[in-house]
């Protein structure tokens, strides 16, 4: 982990001749597509279970439905910084990406209520992989809509100067990636570590008060 | 083939027998639209246009389709009605279609009225809007009669619901209003058509997990 940090801020001094708000985009695109990865995993894990009904399969699914939400908030949270930087503004709506983020973000947390206003057990794991798959069937749709929705709402004033990459930067931000990528994937294992302990630290505790 | 089709129809004349006896959802919904447009009209600055009117009709449409379908799953629910649909030799998904279309029923009734008192409040409606509004219902009740089941599945149900379902309805928005006030309307009338399709499809195949164990 420590060396997945230090490849993250090995990258930003790399490219020093970029304006300052050009080089976020090392953090938020690669959170942004960490993003989509976890909630694909979930959604992926979510089918596997409707599939199989291991029970395993509920926990790896809301572990990586939650990891996709805190890089989601990330993401947004590195899109309203530098949009402040760029245009002034904490938030505008003429970005796509952050728009389809915010409305992912808001399905996901839902998420989160559903799971906690059910009891646990078989229905609230087979109710939250149902729940993630529409989520997954979202992300596309959802898109889709926000660009159609810019014909209607906002003339697009502000253009996006995106990422032109030449060679070093494409390699200062597969670096980047694959680093925020080693950081969800490290936190993804220890938090669903840290899960399943707990887990079997109530199926001991149960047994011992049972008998 | 027709078993299923007789199911379906069973269960969708069960709700709508059922409404006509109790008469609760169909009159809240009809006086909480036709509140609500009243509360637009003050919301709504004076010079404003046409076209914010029309979204907030999309806005008025959604949030009553809300309320109806907090109460869609309550008659099951409560005579624990549900578990005996599931274990009857049906298959799960014609409870899903058959609330589905009951639902719809009471939607398409209550816009008999909100649509004309819109007209009369605000701007007179285009037919394009109305195709909007046709297809954007099959979206809501697809979409709402899921995601209200496995909200009714919870100890929070009623409250958690508009959270469940708003992100799901923003592209439903998206695609009424554009249909409504894009001069490109056949873009948002095949979206409206794409989704219905993607979310009905979903639905239809994810209602079995919701309901059983």
């Amino acid at each position: 982990m420590a060396a997945a940090l230090g490849l993250v801020f090995f990258v930003a001094p790399v490219d020093a001749d970029q304006g300052i708000s050009q080089k976020i985009f090392y953090f938020h695109v690669p959170l942004a597509l960490t993003s989509y990865v976890c909630f694909g995993v979930g959604a992926w894990k979510g089918l596997r279970l409707l599939w199989t009904g291991a029970a395993r399969y509920d926990l790896e699914s809301y572990t990586a439905i939650h990891q996709g939400t805190i890089f989601g908030a990330l993401t947004l949270l590195t899109g309203s910084i530098w949009a402040k930087a760029s245009w002034g503004r904490w938030w505008v709506w003429s970005e796509d990406q952050l728009v389809l983020f915010l409305v992912l973000f808001l399905f996901y947390c839902a998420y989160f209520m559903l799971r906690f206003s059910v009891e646990p057990g078989s229905r609230r794991e087979r109710i939250s992989a149902v729940y993630a798959l529409f989520g997954v069937a979202l992300i596309p749709v959802s898109f889709l809509a926000i660009r159609l929705s810019k014909n209607f709402i906002h003339p697009v004033v502000f253009t996006r100067h995106g990422p032109q990459m030449t060679h070093s930067m494409f390699a200062a931000f597969c670096v980047a990636w694959a680093a925020v990528l080693l950081v969800a994937y490290v936190m993804y294992r220890v938090e669903l570590a840290g899960k399943r302990i707990d887990a079997n630290l109530q199926d001991l505790r149960e047994a011992l008060t049972a008998s | 083939m027709s078993a299923y089709a007789a199911d379906v129809a069973a269960l969708a004349r069960k709700d709508l027998r059922l409404e006509l006896r109790t008469r609760e959802t169909l009159p809240a919904m009809l006086l909480f639209v036709v509140a609500t447009l009243v509360v637009f009209h003050f919301a709504l600055p004076p010079r404003a246009g046409h076209d914010a009117a029309y979204g907030l009709l999309w806005v008025a449409l959604v949030f009553t389709a809300l309320l109806g379908l907090g109460r869609a799953w309550v008659p099951e629910r409560e005579g624990s009605v549900l578990d005996g649909l599931v274990l009857a030799p049906c298959d799960r998904s014609a409870i899903w279609l058959g609330k589905t279309l009951a639902t719809l029923a009471f939607l398409v009734g209550v816009e008999v009225i909100a649509l004309p008192a819109f007209a009369v409040f605000f701007a007179p409606l285009p037919v394009r809007a109305l195709a909007g509004v046709a297809l954007a219902n099959l979206g809501i009740c697809a979409v709402g009669s899921l995601v209200a089941a496995m909200a009714a599945a919870g100890r929070t149900r009623e409250l958690i619901l508009p959270l469940l379902f708003l992100p799901l309805a923003i592209p439903l928005i998206v695609g009424g209003v554009g249909a409504t006030i894009s001069p490109h309307k056949a873009e948002y009338l095949l979206f409206l058509v794409l989704y219905d399709a993607v979310f009905s499809i979903l639905s239809w195949a994810a209602f079995e997990y919701v309901v059983t164990e």
